[in-house]
């Protein structure tokens, strides 16, 4: 690999976790400012016009806070999982294609995405987010407090389960597409309409199963508050507690992202019409990828809202029920939903 | 076996609300309606809220031209159940004969219960509007006579509605 290549991995690497990181802060003013609205409340608004530099503020807060270790706890591991939490979820965003090529050097195209063509991009990305619940687990069980090990066993249980149908719900996809490569993928919903129209029920169950995943209400058992105090990050404090805070928001944007790319044309602009043959614009050219790259984004901060409206209006599940619905509906769902796809695409073929 | 119950609501439910889905879309409608409504929000430093006279705030002592009405018979701080009152009597050449030499309210015991205020027979202390109660220390918290008194003009609101409502 020589130097130019390099530095521009580099640089690319660099845009894109800046924009995590960025994305994370203002997720979680969103947050707070949804849930205000909601609630009929304003939301912060002191720091910075609209509070718009309040996740800023917070984030040097926690920078100045004291970093508490439990006398019982293991320390090298309790360490360790905030790095593994917010590392895998870094790793996702090496798969995402946030947009198509933008500019060519030495006769080789870069987009804002890392691993674009991956073959086994979908593999990689399923398989990252079981791993992110390693960081949690460890969390749990490092901090050796009664409250953080229930997270952590909640979290790897909640995962076992709705992994699965997550995994299954995505199969539906594949067939269609009948690729692994999210570029490809991208490129025949272009073609042939988005996939949430031919996938309903599959974009359903894996809405559901990211809720799930990503620990977000009303699957948020791993931190349920009054059961639990603070879940898994019970025993954190400071920057720990931060990197564990800002990984579950990056999760929330991966499996925006994911679920833009899946299941809503990636940088498809509107289903079923050609915008680059309407406008008389070349398709790969840097206006179309610009405004690709655009809509891209939009979809998957609309999903990010969905998350953040789901999690104020509904209530936290309780555990037996958490399982009955990924074991007793879900899975059966998503296995029904490969099979009549798999005969639908039989027949039409 | 005792203490088991049937559960019964899941049986009332209709099919479409066993679903869930259905009700949750209506759920989140009603949220995101919400959204749109007016807040409810105080901004407080910059707007203020101005209680009625019924508001128990601050106890203070009422001033008038001729000094404080206290006469400094004690019935407040035998009263008060917070023993926040201490009350010294001194004599004086006014038709009242007695005055408080000294009268501090400590203000990190008193709970607003208005007790003295009901069992003052000169109408003396009363409780104001004064919510706004900010202490450095806890010497500070301690209210001398040159705090407590406040002009009747002041409490008029308050008077009037006593009068009123006793
Ligand atoms: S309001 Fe109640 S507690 Fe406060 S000084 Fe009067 S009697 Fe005591
Ligand atoms: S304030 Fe009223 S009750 Fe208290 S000492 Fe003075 S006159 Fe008596």
């Amino acid at each position: 690999m020589d130097l130019i290549n390099l530095a521009i991995i580099l640089v690319q690497a660099g845009i894109l976790v800046n924009l995590m990181l960025m994305a994370a802060a203002y997720m979680v003013l969103a947050e707070r400012k949804i849930s205000a609205y909601i609630q009929l409340r304003l939301g912060p608004n002191r720091v910075g016009p609209w509070g718009l530099f309040q996740s800023f503020a917070d984030v040097f807060k926690l920078y100045l806070k004291e970093d508490i270790v439990p006398a019982a706890a293991d320390y090298k591991f309790h360490a360790l999982a905030p790095v593994i939490a917010i590392g895998v979820a870094v790793t996702v965003y090496a798969v995402i294609p946030f947009s198509g090529p933008l500019v060519t050097i030495g006769g080789k195209s870069y987009g804002l995405a890392m691993a674009p063509n991956m073959n086994v991009a979908l593999l990689v990305i399923l398989a990252m987010t079981s791993v992110g619940v390693y960081g949690v687990a460890l969390a749990g069980w490092s901090s050796n407090s009664k409250y953080s090990l229930m997270g952590g066993l909640r979290s790897s249980a909640q995962m076992i389960s709705y992994e699965l149908s997550m995994g299954l719900a995505v199969v539906g996809v594949v067939l269609i597409g009948g690729s692994l490569n999210l570029i490809e993928l991208i490129q025949y919903q272009t073609a042939h309409g988005w996939n949430i129209f031919y996938q309903p029920l599959g974009f359903l169950i894996f809405l559901i199963t990211a809720l799930a995943e990503t620990n977000r209400a009303p699957f948020d058992l791993p931190e349920a508050e009054p059961e639990l105090v603070g879940g898994y990050h019970t025993e954190y404090s400071g920057m720990k507690f931060g990197l564990l805070y800002l990984a579950e928001y990056a999760n929330i944007l991966a499996s925006s992202a994911i679920m833009a790319t899946l299941f809503l044309g990636g940088w498809d602009i509107i289903p079923f019409v050609d915008e680059a043959a309407l406008l008389g614009l070349d398709p790969t050219g840097l206006p179309m990828v610009l405004a690709g790259h655009v809509a891209f984004l939009s979809k998957a901060f609309v999903l990010v809202f969905v998350f953040i409206w789901i999690r104020w209006s509904l209530p936290r599940f309780r555990y037996d029920q958490l399982m009955n619905l990924g074991w007793k509906v879900l899975l059966p769902l998503s296995l029904a939903n490969i099979a009549v796809t798999g005969i639908v695409m039989l027949l039409l073929n | 076996m005792a203490n088991v119950t049937e559960n019964t609501e899941s049986q009332r439910l209709t099919f479409w609300e066993r679903i869930y889905l259905p009700e949750i879309a209506r759920g989140l409608g009603l949220t995101f309606r919400q959204m749109f409504r007016p807040t409810f929000t105080r901004q407080y430093p910059e707007e203020r809220w101005i209680p009625e006279g019924s508001y128990r705030g601050r106890p203070v002592l009422v001033l008038e031209e001729e000094g404080e009405r206290c006469v400094a018979c004690g019935l407040c701080s035998r009263v008060c159940p917070a023993l926040a009152i201490e009350v010294r009597a001194g004599e004086t050449e006014q038709e009242k004969e007695r005055y408080p030499e000294l009268f501090e309210i400590n203000m990190l015991r008193c709970i607003y219960c208005g007790f003295c205020e009901e069992v003052c027979p000169e109408e003396a202390i009363v409780m104001s509007k004064d919510y706004e109660l900010v202490f450095s220390s806890q010497e500070e918290g301690i209210l001398g006579k040159d705090k407590l008194l406040v002009p009747v003009a002041q409490l008029q609101e308050r008077l009037e509605f006593l009068r009123q409502w006793r």
